[in-house]
């Protein structure tokens, strides 16, 4: 498959761009060294909340290159979906260097033909489905941060699954927005 | 006078056992909001039909748990020798630690309701032919 983040100049000078974002996420979510010297005894819930989170990131990114690759979505759509996907890796660079600095082991990205299995993504027809399934996927990750964020034993992981529901928010918005759909009847739909 | 007494029974006793009553109503079990919150809760990670992030969770109830087809469990899942029950299901959305330790979910239902919900939607689905 075409990996159509690399398949143009001014796609390349985006990544160059996301790429610098990602170290900069890095920095402020795996690099804080207070973050680390606040994490006194038992660290592995918080390391396999984050592997969660880090399983839906994989499967976010792919997803998102699944749509890419499908052939199915037109510019800009198709420009908007390789900025998310790249979020997604910031994502998933954050926490992999989060889960190392924890002394876990970061779960594995599985092979693109599994994530097509799982998510169906031989069902997709049009950029509407594509789009759909890319708000799918946005709304229950954001569900799923905020879900857990009792659960974490350290409070500035709890802000990072915070921070990673915000992304995924401002996803999930915009593609419902792209189809056309009405904002969220009410306030406090998200994690409800 | 003596009515007046009674009246005033009455409402105490309405005082006292409305919301007990009340309880009692919410906790009947709806299908269809069990599936809106399963669909807003549940399937950031799981899917009906397919494992992802989580198992499938088609044919959940009756499962033994750890045992779905084709999932990577955690260590501590895997080593589970129960079956899921709807009663079984209730305990682990209201704390997963405490029915598996060393599980990966980590995600809970607060209220009981949600739980009487969900866990009354997962009973309806059967087994994914292909997980």
């Amino acid at each position: 498959m075409t990996n159509v983040i690399q398949s143009s100049a001014s796609r390349r000078g985006f990544l160059g761009r996301t790429g610098t974002l990602s170290a900069v996420a890095v920095a402020m979510l795996a690099g804080k060294e207070s973050m680390a010297q606040g994490m006194g005894g038992d660290t592995s819930k918080d390391v396999s909340i984050l592997n969660v989170a880090l399983g839906l990131e994989h499967e976010a990114i792919n997803a998102y290159q699944l749509g890419a690759g499908s052939g199915l979505l037109q510019k800009p759509v198709l420009d908007v979906a390789v900025r998310f996907q790249a979020d997604h890796k910031a994502h998933r660079d954050a926490l992999i260097a989060t889960i190392q600095k924890l002394g876990g082991t970061p779960v594995m990205e599985k092979k693109l033909d599994e994530y097509a299995k799982a998510l169906k993504a031989d069902t997709l027809r049009n950029q509407g489905d594509v789009l759909d399934l890319a708000a799918r996927l946005e709304l229950g990750a954001i569900n799923a941060y905020l879900g857990v964020i009792p659960a974490f034993g350290n409070k500035d992981l709890a802000k990072v699954a915070g921070r990673l529901a915000a992304d995924e928010t401002m996803h999930y918005i915009l593609l419902n927005n792209a189809m056309g759909r009405p904002l969220p009847a009410g306030a406090l739909s998200f994690g409800a | 006078m003596k009515a007046r007494t009674l009246s005033m029974w009455c409402a105490l006793a309405w005082a006292f056992a409305g919301p007990a009553l009340a309880q009692s109503q919410e906790m009947v079990p709806s299908v269809s909001r069990g599936q809106q919150l399963v669909e807003s809760r549940c399937f950031g990670c799981h899917s009906v039909d397919s494992n992802r992030i989580g198992p499938a969770l088609g044919g959940v109830v009756g499962r033994k748990a750890g045992k779905a087809e084709g999932h990577d469990y955690s260590k501590a899942l895997a080593a589970a020798t129960h079956t899921w029950t709807v009663a079984g299901l209730k305990a682990w959305l209201t704390d997963p630690e405490k029915v598996v330790p060393g599980q990966e979910m980590n995600y809970r239902l607060d209220l009981a309701q949600d739980r009487e919900d969900v866990v009354a939607y997962l009973a309806t689905l059967s087994k994914p032919a292909r997980p």
